[in-house]
């Protein structure tokens, strides 16, 4: 992809210096710098994502990046300190921790013992380094996200991230939860990259969560790769509590076998400027996945919930259903494509997309779209946007409900549809608890 | 002491007027009926009472308990002790109708000062009450009203109004939607709430409801004011006659 000649922007112009500062520096033997030169080249030829590029027509990234911060410095002891203390959103959960802070994963900070045999966690910076073979073949292999813009600049900067694997057969009832954090002390660039194989027959839960300090214009670049093996079950939840003023752009690519079940929430509270895009990507028959969204904005905030998923075989089934809670002058954005690939016959795809506006300033674009190339399907999405039903908040007020009180059940309920979908009831809680007292800062 | 005094009351909407002066007195213990052609302003009436905005009071007192109803909110009036049973009760996805009538009662035992009901006094309650109207329990952990029958719907209104114990019961057209079997066991709850403290008010355009909830004072409602009040045999001759000769009068 080429563009007329333009001048390069600040951030651009600060991605190049950065690009050739780090280039040598970066983990992995040379296949791998070859195809980050590969990926840079890719970006550097786009540039920037801007609203003149369909798939980001909503959330001009050329626009919203005034500049490139610098490239995050591995975390210190005050730095660590603070990792500790993140993802207390999952707090009294049972989870299994792995810290990933200003874009390194620290192992002393991180439960890695004990593992359940046949689950391994390990740094991806560590597995370039040792030129591990398994990652190196995932990295080298045709991504689902392979042409997009932001996931090529991942690629060619990726430093750390978790690398895991459940052997096939292997049930792992605890869930992982990576903790992803910036500490400051100063903005910054961090991109991570992660990978997660989940072999034949096998089934985990893995939640993300993002976060960082209010006051900093730091800015992620972050990816999760998951190749799910025929009959795996695997639950996807991420929990975006980005500091006020961040960006944070997240990339999930799923390349599903037969009969797998994914099962994907995304919860987006934080940050000024969200993207979140996944592309999935059904390669065997009977694979059944569910997308979910519960983004809830106030202020200026924006938030991009970008999907395509592709059926590239038929006898599959793909659900999305995205609620949105916009307040003050926040916007969300939500693209969805359906691809039905010729034989992909007797695919079920359905897609929805809400918004519920709690403001006159607050803002909803939804863009579904199918690309429909079989002829024996059933696909179909629906998408709205409104107000609070006055009827419904008058009939709880009748009964004696106070009116915060029953705009706060009614928006509870509308997000529900979505975080009751995560079957983890110690996530979903924690999730229902974050809605809750995002509500009751509500002013 | 009266228990709803209505003076004078007039009320429009988007500038129309619809209530012409309407003139109220409920006792305890009293069941009146107010019936009157379609378009005659008997549901304005209810919604007014309890507070729907949209409608503009134009003039008039309302008090309840010696309460002053029309300067409170929706739910201060419910808290005061007015319920309203919907003509057409609302369904609410995602709320569970244990949640909502559990955070009904709570929040007006808070309003009044009175403790929240623990969890097993609360269960107990609502499960006394929906046995005593066949409402399945299993009813009661779906979306409230989501998929109800029109019968299920009611009925989940008389279980609202037998928990919160209201002082002072306006039912909208209770026997609207409803088949003969239905209307029944609605009228039987209804009856059971029949006390000598509380007040009620039934609205209907039809007589059947009144064969089922015996008022004690029927009213005849037309072009926005109460144009006739005698007793129940008022409604039988309604029956009979029709509403012509009341809104020839009413317009006179």
């Amino acid at each position: 992809m080429t563009r007329p000649t333009i001048a390069k922007t600040d951030a651009e112009q600060a991605i190049a210096v950065a690009w050739a500062d780090v280039k040598d520096r970066l983990p992995g033997p040379a296949p791998l710098s070859a195809r980050r030169e590969a990926a840079y080249k890719r970006f550097e030829a786009a540039g920037l994502p801007s609203r003149r590029v369909e798939e980001w027509k909503y959330t001009d990234l050329r626009a919203l990046m005034r500049d490139a911060k610098p490239l995050a410095q591995p975390p210190g002891q005050i730095g660590t300190a603070r990792a500790r203390t993140a993802g207390a959103v999952l707090a009294g959960v049972d989870v299994r921790r792995v810290v990933i802070a200003d874009g390194v994963l620290v192992k002393e900070i991180s439960d890695l013992a004990g593992l359940e045999p046949g689950l391994t966690i390990g740094s991806l910076s560590e597995a370039l380094t040792r030129g591990d073979s398994e990652v190196m073949g995932r990295l080298g292999a045709q991504s689902p996200a392979e042409k997009d813009v932001a996931f090529a600049l991942n690629t060619a900067f990726m430093g750390d991230g978790a690398v895991i694997r459940v052997a096939p057969g292997v049930k792992i009832a605890r869930p992982i939860h990576l903790v992803f954090c910036f500490t400051g002390p100063v903005p910054a660039t961090v991109f991570t990259r992660s990978l997660m194989t989940v072999g034949a027959g096998a089934a985990v839960t893995l939640v993300e969560s993002h976060e960082g300090p209010d006051g900093l214009d730091y800015q992620v670049n972050t990816a999760l790769e998951i190749v799910a093996g025929d009959g795996a079950e695997v639950d996807h939840v991420k929990i975006g509590l980005e500091g006020a003023a961040a960006l944070h752009v997240a990339t999930l690519t799923a390349a599903l076998g037969r009969h797998v079940q994914l099962r994907d929430l995304t919860c987006t509270l934080g940050g000024a400027a969200v993207r979140n895009q996944i592309f999935a990507r059904c390669d065997g028959t009977g694979t059944v996945v569910g997308l979910h969204g519960a983004t809830m904005l106030r202020g200026r905030q924006h938030a991009d919930a970008t999907l395509v998923v592709d059926h590239a075989i038929g006898g599959c089934v793909s659900r999305e259903i995205f609620k949105g809670v916009l307040d003050g002058e926040s916007r969300s954005v939500f693209q969805g494509k359906t691809i039905v690939r010729p034989d992909a016959q007797k695919t079920d795809g359905k897609m929805a997309s809400h918004a519920l506006l709690l403001s006159e300033n607050a803002e909803a674009d939804h863009k579904p779209e199918l690309e429909i190339f079989a002829d024996d399907v059933v696909c179909g999405h629906g998408a709205t946007a409104g107000a609070l039903d006055e009827d419904l908040r008058f009939y709880l007020m009748a009964r004696g409900i106070p009116k915060k009180d029953a705009e706060t059940l009614l928006i509870q309920s509308f997000v529900g549809e979505a975080i009751d979908t995560v079957t983890n009831e110690g996530i979903r809680d924690a999730l229902t608890s974050a809605a809750t007292r995002w509500l009751e800062a509500r002013e | 002491m009266s228990l709803l005094e209505i003076k004078n009351l007039k009320a429009s909407v988007e500038d129309r007027q619809i209530l012409r002066g309407v003139d109220l007195v409920v006792n305890p213990g009293e069941v009146h009926a107010i019936m009157g052609p379609n378009g005659s302003g008997k549901s304005t009436l209810a919604h007014v009472l309890s507070g729907k905005s949209g409608y503009e009071v134009d003039g008039g007192t309302v008090t309840l308990d010696g309460v002053d109803l029309l300067d409170l909110e929706p739910d201060e009036r419910a808290a005061a002790g007015l319920f309203l049973a919907f003509q057409y009760p609302m369904e609410i996805p995602g709320v569970a109708t244990m949640t909502f009538l559990r955070t009904a009662m709570n929040a007006q035992r808070k309003k009044r000062g009175e403790p929240e009901l623990s969890t097993p006094e609360f269960m107990k309650r609502v499960r006394e009450e929906a046995a005593k109207l066949s409402i399945d329990p299993e009813m009661l952990k779906r979306p409230v009203n989501v998929g109800f029958s029109g019968g299920e719907k009611k009925r989940n209104e008389v279980l609202q109004m037998s928990l919160l114990q209201p002082k002072l019961a306006v039912l909208d057209e209770t026997d609207s939607g409803l088949d003969i079997d239905a209307l029944k066991i609605a009228a039987e709850g209804v009856n059971r709430l029949r006390s000598p403290d509380r007040g009620m008010i039934v609205i209907t355009h039809y007589q059947r409801l009144l064969d089922h909830i015996v008022p004690d004072i029927v009213h005849v409602f037309s072009r926005g004011r109460i144009v006739r009040t005698g007793g129940k045999e008022l409604a039988l001759e309604l029956e009979a006659r029709g509403y012509a000769d009341y809104e020839q009068e009413a317009a006179a």
